[in-house]
């Protein structure tokens, strides 16, 4: 389980983040939802420790991640936009990870299969499209079959039969045991894969549960009018 | 160290593969080349490629350093989102920038005097210090890039301020230096020149080169004090550790500036 309490981040004279509080189900995956500005990419780099809280903790299963960088062995991250040095291929990449992973033994691979990548394997990096670029970047993110998913905006840029590829994949991680944090714009896509909702604004939680109960609360059948409905109570309150 | 070292070696190989790298080592191969040709002598050629060296490398350096993090700005998140620390991130991306650059101007500059062979003895000697101060003036540029790019998130000022940079210690401080020399011309200046120089790391790889060639008598009496400055031993070790200074300050304040970062 991922606990966050009393997180605080300010940027120059931005308060991003005022004492977020947030418990991520092991096992289950969490959708990170809020308005434009609320915070969202700023909890997940303070999770990654790519970002520092000015107060506030991060603990994993009971360990705070301040005390080493080891936990981020157990992460698989998957950023927003999979840039990557021109001049590499996706194997080189592959073994740089590796090395600074450590890791050791068989490596998940599916995705290679399932995606047809195997041909652009080789290729230097700029020679490949962004659709390819963004499935060589889904690919890294789950190629050590880490305990922990932190995936910003996975299906962006990816063909509706790629992104089925990529969800299914996503389910069948939680199926495993794996836990998994989500952040989407497409609604209909963190439909389909949330078992919970966080939903975020002001830099605070405004709501943390279930899909289900959220469109109980808000009387709608569907995730993006339940999140529209947070939203409009947010603004009239 | 190891898995600085690890990503030293890759960032090092992905640079060694880009085109710029390509043209920056056939630039000084055929610019060495060329002089080699038509300046006559060895001593004339490597006096000539000292002026190019000292003009392109930090220009170069720093504007390439500075555009590279940037576009390499997502890659260094996913990198920092691994089981690593920032002083091994930050090294390894600082050697993978530096030594390639490095070998690129050492290979393009020697490459055409080690075919061609050493017409006088001392010129190996001074073909080595050239290598040297222009390893030197990459390793300082390329710690300036790492310091601009991680100040400004905006990559168009930062790249207004590498240039920028280039452009005072280039050519502005010696401006600045020539017209206090010319407006305080009947004071003895001749230490307080000595100080500027030492405090620009251009300008101090220049000076260092100059007295290589002998020919500080054409810089009259401040020449003579800069020969009696750095041709002593004490001078030379200052000029030495100054020099040192200079490449140790920056990678050490870029060093700070990554660990704070917030990405």
């Amino acid at each position: 389980m991922i606990e966050v309490t009393q997180l605080e981040k300010r940027f120059g004279a931005l308060q991003v983040l005022r004492g977020l509080d947030l418990n991520i189900g092991s096992g289950r995956v969490t959708a990170v939802v809020g308005p434009n500005g609320a915070g969202k990419t700023t909890l997940i780099k303070i999770i990654l420790g790519l970002t520092r809280a000015d107060s506030g903790s991060i603990y994993i299963d009971g360990k705070s991640i301040d005390a080493d960088d080891d936990y981020r062995s157990r992460i698989g991250y998957m950023p927003q936009i999979g840039r990557f040095p021109e001049n590499l291929s996706a194997l080189d990449l592959m073994a740089l990870l590796r090395d600074l992973r450590g890791a050791e033994g068989s490596v998940d691979e599916e995705l290679v299969d399932r995606l047809r990548l195997g041909g652009e394997l080789r290729k230097p990096i700029r020679t490949l499209s962004g659709g390819t670029r963004q499935k060589v970047n889904a690919v890294l993110a789950l190629l050590f079959r880490p305990d922990i998913l932190i995936l910003d905006e996975p299906t962006v840029g990816l063909d509706p039969i790629s992104s089925g590829i990529v969800k299914d994949k996503i389910l069948a991680e939680r199926g495993a045991g794996r836990t998994v944090v989500l952040t989407s714009h497409i609604m209909s896509d963190l439909e389909e894969l949330a078992d919970d909702v966080a939903f975020l604004a002001d830099g605070q939680i405004r709501y943390a549960g279930t899909l289900f109960d959220l469109k109980r609360i808000t009387r709608q059948n569907n995730l993006e009018r339940a999140v529209a409905a947070m939203m409009t109570w947010e603004k009239a309150a | 160290m190891k898995t600085a070292m690890k990503v030293a070696r890759y960032e090092g190989s992905n640079v060694l593969r880009s085109r710029w790298m390509l043209v920056y080592t056939l630039f000084f191969l055929a610019a060495s080349y060329g002089l080699l040709r038509f300046a006559g002598s060895g001593t004339k050629a490597l006096l000539s490629l000292m002026s190019v060296v000292l003009f392109l490398v930090p220009l170069v350096t720093v504007v390439y350093g500075t555009v590279y993090l940037y576009g390499a700005r997502e890659f260094t998140e996913l990198l920092l989102a691994q089981p690593v620390k920032r002083w091994q991130l930050y090294t390894g991306l600082y050697l993978g920038l530096t030594v390639p650059l490095s070998l690129g101007l050492a290979a393009g500059v020697s490459l055409p005097f080690v075919l061609n062979g050493f017409d006088e003895p001392a010129l190996a000697g001074t073909l080595a210090v050239l290598v040297l101060a222009g390893v030197a003036l990459t390793s300082v540029f390329t710690a300036l890039a790492f310091l601009i790019a991680l100040r400004y998130d905006d990559r168009l000022r930062g790249l207004g301020a590498a240039i920028g940079l280039w452009l005072v210690l280039s050519l502005v401080y010696d401006g600045l230096v020539l017209f206090l020399i010319a407006t305080f011309g009947d004071y003895p200046l001749e230490r307080a020149v000595l100080a500027l120089t030492l405090a620009n790391p251009v300008d101090l790889a220049r000076v260092m080169l100059l007295l290589r060639f002998d020919i500080s008598a054409l810089m009259g009496y401040t020449g003579a004090v800069f020969q009696r400055f750095f041709g002593g031993a004490s001078g030379a070790a200052l000029a030495a550790v100054i020099l040192g200074i200079w490449m140790a300050a920056p990678i050490a304040l870029g060093q700070r500036a990554f660990r704070r970062k917030d990405f």
